[in-house]
């Protein structure tokens, strides 16, 4: 019941001839503790759609509710809402500014108004969850590694310790290492932290193996919403908005048209290689 | 002698302390030697830090070696009377498309490479409309860059480059900014100015899927180059990639996982089809088989 998107528009442009919807009708239900998958090509709407989640930008009309109280009623917090949803923008190192690791992760406690201690306390967590230790509270953040920028810069959102974290593409331009790092980062943060967690991302292979939800987005519409079995079986529409499943659904449906019986909801390298080995056995 | 040739390359990232003593010594490249075939499409993979943006950087200029020689068309680029020559030869595209447009106008930014040059303007306009034509781009040439997205961008920065009229483009990592539309987009230009026009292309990524049709893949680890072949020969040594931190494509994967519990598939798989025909050969061959 975290959140609940209601018939969301974001029109820009309203009522001259430029007017164009952002995003039309939204409607969605992100329950505690969900990791949800958003894709959708460039320009769908779907960063559209995050930065209403933590109050960036204002819908032109419809509600969004975070634990049953509407974001928009007299008097609501947006502050507090940007303390409780972490948004981590694309490319979110180019954010960092401090002239040390350690402080720059304090700045978003110390906007929170804690105490000295306690945003001391909070940094140092937040280091330890990206997994960077002592040793780089000193350093400049402009001299880490690209990884490690992107981890610096994620754990000043989780300074604030949201309870739910938006990432928008967190792996966009890092290298394969980079990105399994930061994905599985994000996973340890959904299990271990229980935290809410919205990945946005193109790399359908990251989502098929990570996420238990799927929204895709498409000219500001929400058109699929389930898990991401059910969405890329609909991989030939999913082609028409510039989206793809990943290699291995096009594998199995491939193999498929040559007349091998296998199961077609099959996404990822270890499930293909178990049910062609199930077959090859009972042949054999 | 290919058309970039590098000889023993050794390149050091020194950073100095106050005092201007060497503070800090990182080995870039720990001899490098390459010889790349003039209208060659070769690709370099490597992890971030294997010295491949830094080799990149050597084929023009902008950095110079700190031991060995890198000759472009037989030019070393460390002999400055060559670098303005080394500079038109070899043409750079680099990752982030934001960072390398400078005109108001499309045209104009395709036009600023050749203008530079001293191209009589005539001939600047007569490259501007053949470049913006290569890459696919000649109906926006009156707009502003701005308004294109990152792929289209990336596209006019190929054709300012293109309209230097290099004989080889080194593109560092052109894709990685890029949403899998642009990254097509970039690719199949990059493709066709190399299979039309001709042009040695040297292309620096990460992304897999974008070197199965290269001629050639180089990898690096640490400074060094470590494999060398066709994307079959390099994609056939999985483990070996793995421990260079490099992805493989999941086809790729698939069969190699398959083959190590028994099942007799080629190495080097890169293709859906190439996967699909082979597995199907073994599933439904056996079947006919067991069902005489």
């Amino acid at each position: 019941m975290a959140i609940e998107v209601k018939h969301l528009d974001h029109r820009y442009g309203e009522g001259t001839i430029f007017e164009q919807y952002a995003l039309k009708n939204v409607t969605l239900t992100i329950a505690d503790g969900e990791f949800i998958g958003l894709i959708g090509h460039t320009g769908s709407g779907k960063s559209t759609l995050t930065q209403h989640l933590n109050g960036l930008l204002k819908a032109t009309s419809g509600d969004i509710l975070y634990n049953g109280e509407s974001i928009y009623a007299e008097g609501y917090s947006m502050k507090e809402l940007r303390g409780r949803v972490g948004l981590v923008f694309q490319y979110p190192e180019h954010q960092l500014f401090e002239t040390d690791v350690f402080t720059d992760v304090c700045f978003g406690p110390k906007n929170l108004g804690l105490s000295e201690e306690e945003i001391k306390r909070r940094a140092a967590e937040a280091l330890a969850l990206v997994g960077l230790d002592e040793s780089f509270y000193k350093q400049s953040p402009f001299e880490l590694s690209g990884g490690q920028k992107r981890r610096a810069a994620i754990a000043g959102v989780l300074a604030m310790k949201p309870e739910v974290l938006i990432l928008d593409e967190p792996t966009a331009g890092l290298d394969p290492r980079g990105r399994d790092d930061i994905l599985g980062l994000v996973a340890r943060l959904h299990e271990e932290q229980g935290m809410t967690v919205i990945l946005v991302s193109h790399s359908m292979e990251d989502v098929a193996r990570y996420v238990s939800r799927l929204v895709v987005m498409n000219r500001g519409e929400k058109v699929f919403d389930g898990t991401p079995r059910e969405v890329f079986r609909h991989y030939k529409q999913l082609e028409k908005m510039g989206l793809a499943a990943p290699q291995i659904t096009y594998v199995v449906h491939a193999l498929r048209e040559r007349g091998i019986a296998i199961d077609e909801d099959i996404m990822t390298v270890e499930e293909a290689r178990d049910a062609i080995l199930a077959l090859w056995r009972k042949n054999a | 002698m290919g058309i970039i040739k590098a000889v023993n390359l050794i390149f050091d990232y020194i950073r100095h302390d106050d005092e201007e003593n060497k503070d800090e010594i990182n080995h870039a490249l720990r001899g490098v030697s390459l010889d790349i075939a003039e209208g060659s499409f070769v690709a370099v993979l490597g992890h971030n830090g294997s010295g491949k943006s830094t080799l990149a950087k050597l084929m023009n200029g902008i950095l110079l070696p700190t031991e060995g020689t890198i000759y472009i068309s037989n030019m070393s680029t460390s002999d400055e009377e060559h670098l303005w020559n080394v500079r038109k030869t070899a043409g750079m595209v680099f990752q982030n498309p934001d960072n390398q447009i400078i005109g108001n106008v499309v045209e104009e930014d395709v036009g600023f490479g050749p203008e530079n040059m001293g191209v009589p303007t005539k001939e600047i306009w007569e490259r501007v409309d053949e470049s913006l034509e290569a890459v696919g781009m000649t109906a926006y040439r009156l707009q502003s860059p701005n308004k294109l997205s990152g792929g289209q961008k990336q596209r006019v920065a190929i054709a300012g480059v293109m309209a230097m009229k290099p004989r080889c483009i080194v593109l560092d990592e052109p894709t990685a900014m890029l949403d899998p539309n642009g990254r097509r987009e970039v690719i199949r230009t990059v493709r066709e100015l190399n299979r039309q026009e001709g042009i040695t292309v040297l292309l620096i990524t990460h992304y897999m899927e974008e070197v199965i049709d290269a001629d050639r893949v180089v990898v690096m680890d640490g400074g060094h180059v470590v494999m060398d072949g066709t994307p079959k020969e390099v994609f056939s040594h999985v483990k070996e990639l793995k421990q260079y931190s490099l992805d493989v494509p999941q086809v790729t994967e698939l069969a190699d996982e398959l083959r190590a519990e028994g099942l007799a598939l080629p190495e080097g798989i890169l293709t859906i089809d190439e996967l699909a025909d082979s597995l199907a050969g073994i599933l439904n061959g056996e079947k006919a088989w067991q069902s005489k």
